[in-house]
């Protein structure tokens, strides 16, 4: 009894505040033009938080006089253009300034780097111009359609948002697994935070790496499926928190990630997957010549499902998650906005198992692609 | 499909595979390698101790066996001891038993031959004595006899009456 009145309190107060919040908010956006600049501004923000930035922006806001306001710090540019070039992103100052190095100019648009002149000048192929224009009137150069910039675009490895966070997830991996490690020194007991890992290491090694590899093969693959297991899990988990960033939903990582399975599972192949990709046996001749360009071409689709697969559940989840948190914006009344918080909340509990789920079944597969690649003939 | 490719960044792939690849081998060297190996030494471990743990539990049922085999053998020898040692007895009895019997046998037959041999002195001496008592009888009868002369006569003539001449 006491708990589902304490319950229903909790639930009263969630209701009050998210009420609160978009009161306030209202206030706030009154000077904006009606509904439907509102929607193109929400799907710009969105599409924005999706997109990797080269400053670490912890969030920015609007003051008074309309001028952007901007809480973070910068990050170094690092460019190949006809040698190195370094130089601190505070010098786009938020893309509205045009960096100088050495002679060149760039200038960031849409979050990439171009090479412009000294004005920043971004040159689009025709009919493009006039959008941008419009665009340009916001004071922002968030930019809703595809207008593909033609200006010339340098080799840019930037330590960008995502590279910061992917550091600092490498970082706390190691160093928690590390100091996990080092309690085994003492006592082949777990202690402390290896009690908690040890049975999901367990978990990686019996229920994914040797149904799938085998008991003897498998060892030589732990290292990688153990890593990329808690590599995507951690991040995709971090990737929900307030501050962290997504960075699974870049179609760059999970390919470098898919692309590292495909390199170990096509490294690592024996005689037997290869004759099962170029020469299957069991089927006439005919089908043989038929089935080995599909196999073949399956080798590269399977790695490319885990890309997309990854990419895709993070990116969709985000983009669902986020369009209801900006449903409270549209509704501004008193049912919509808790009505929102309370299904982006649910959203956000889903997107816990998501990030847990995603990552299993990108070890799974991978897990499961090593098998192939070494498993005997039975025949 | 175009948006994809468009917002492919080939700096994050590059940084991505750079550090994933750094992590996965520092990983495997920091981490994994101890960590899996403390886990595997540790299954070895209880599985030796399990395995320890039946063999010892087999060699007290070995034991266990062994002392009762021993406990039985150590009955049925005494069984036997004490069947032997029975026999010993009765035929110690047995012998003593017959040995009193020839020896008892021995006795009487002594004392029968003592008592027979007693038994023949004692009629010789009393045939003696009663000779010597009839011959001093018929000394005195005699000297009564022939005081007289017509007695001797007359015993002459029923002896020489008696005498027949056959």
């Amino acid at each position: 009894m006491r708990n589902s009145f304490f319950s229903k309190k909790l639930v009263a107060v969630i209701f009050l505040i998210a009420g609160f919040v978009s009161a306030q908010n209202h206030e706030g956006e009154e000077v904006e033009t009606g509904a439907h600049d509102l929607k193109t501004q929400i799907k710009e923000y969105i599409d924005h938080h999706l997109l990797d930035s080269h400053d670490f922006n912890l969030y920015s806001y609007t003051t008074d006089e309309g001028e952007h306001k901007y809480i973070g710090f910068p990050l170094p540019v690092i460019l190949w253009d006809n040698g190195l070039k370094v130089f601190s992103s505070s010098q786009f100052e938020h893309g509205e300034n045009v960096a100088e190095v050495n002679g060149n100019y760039y200038t960031l648009y849409h979050n990439k780097i171009y090479k412009t002149d000294a004005e920043g000048t971004i040159n689009f192929g025709g009919h493009h111009a006039e959008e941008i224009h419009e665009e340009d009137a916001f004071g922002e150069n968030l930019v809703v359609d595809d207008a593909h910039p033609t200006n010339e675009k340098p080799l840019d490895f930037s330590i960008t948002k995502n590279v910061v966070f992917i550091m600092a997830v490498a970082l706390l991996m190691f160093l928690v697994f590390r100091s996990m490690a080092k309690r085994y020194q003492k006592s082949t007991m777990p202690r402390g935070l290896g009690r908690f890992l040890e049975p999901l290491v367990l978990f990686v090694r019996d229920e994914i790496a040797v149904p799938n590899i085998g008991e003897h093969k498998h060892k030589k693959y732990m290292s990688y499926l153990l890593t990329v297991f808690f590599f995507v899990w951690v991040i995709n988990l971090l990737g929900l928190t307030p501050l962290g960033v997504n960075v699974t939903n870049n179609i760059a990582v999970t390919f470098a990630l898919a692309m590292i399975t495909y390199l170990i599972t096509t490294f690592t192949g024996n005689k037997n997957y290869w004759k099962h990709i170029f020469w299957m046996p069991g089927v006439p001749v005919p089908m043989k010549i038929i089935l080995a360009p599909i196999e073949l071409l399956g080798t590269l689709i399977k790695p490319f499902s885990l890309m997309i697969r990854l990419y895709a559940n993070i990116t969709a989840g985000h983009i669902v998650l986020m369009s209801i948190i900006g449903l409270m914006f549209i509704f501004k009344n008193w049912i919509g906005s808790p009505l929102s918080f309370l299904l982006a909340f649910a959203l956000s509990l889903l997107e816990l198992l998501v990030a847990a789920l995603q990552a299993y079944i990108f070890t799974m597969l991978s897990a499961l692609y090593f098998g192939m690649a070494v498993e005997e003939d039975h025949h | 499909m175009e948006k994809l490719i468009e917002q492919f960044s080939l700096g994050l792939f590059f940084w991505q595979l750079l550090l994933f690849v750094a992590l996965l081998f520092l990983l495997r060297k920091y981490a994994w390698k101890p960590i899996l190996g403390a886990v595997e030494k540790r299954e070895e471990g209880i599985k030796d101790a399990l395995d320890a743990a039946e063999a010892a539990k087999k060699e007290m049922q070995n034991v266990t066996a062994d002392s009762e085999k021993l406990l039985r053998e150590a009955r049925l020898e005494r069984d036997a001891l004490l069947k032997e040692a029975r026999e010993i007895k009765d035929s110690i009895v047995s012998e003593a038993k017959e040995q009193a019997q020839v020896e008892g046998d021995k006795m009487i037959k002594k004392a029968q031959a003592t008592i027979e041999s007693e038994k023949k002195a004692a009629v010789a001496d009393i045939k003696a004595q009663v000779a010597n008592l009839s011959i001093e009888i018929a000394e005195k009868v005699i000297k009564e006899e022939l005081s007289s002369k017509g007695k001797q006569q007359k015993l002459v003539e029923d002896m020489l009456g008696d005498i027949k001449l056959n």
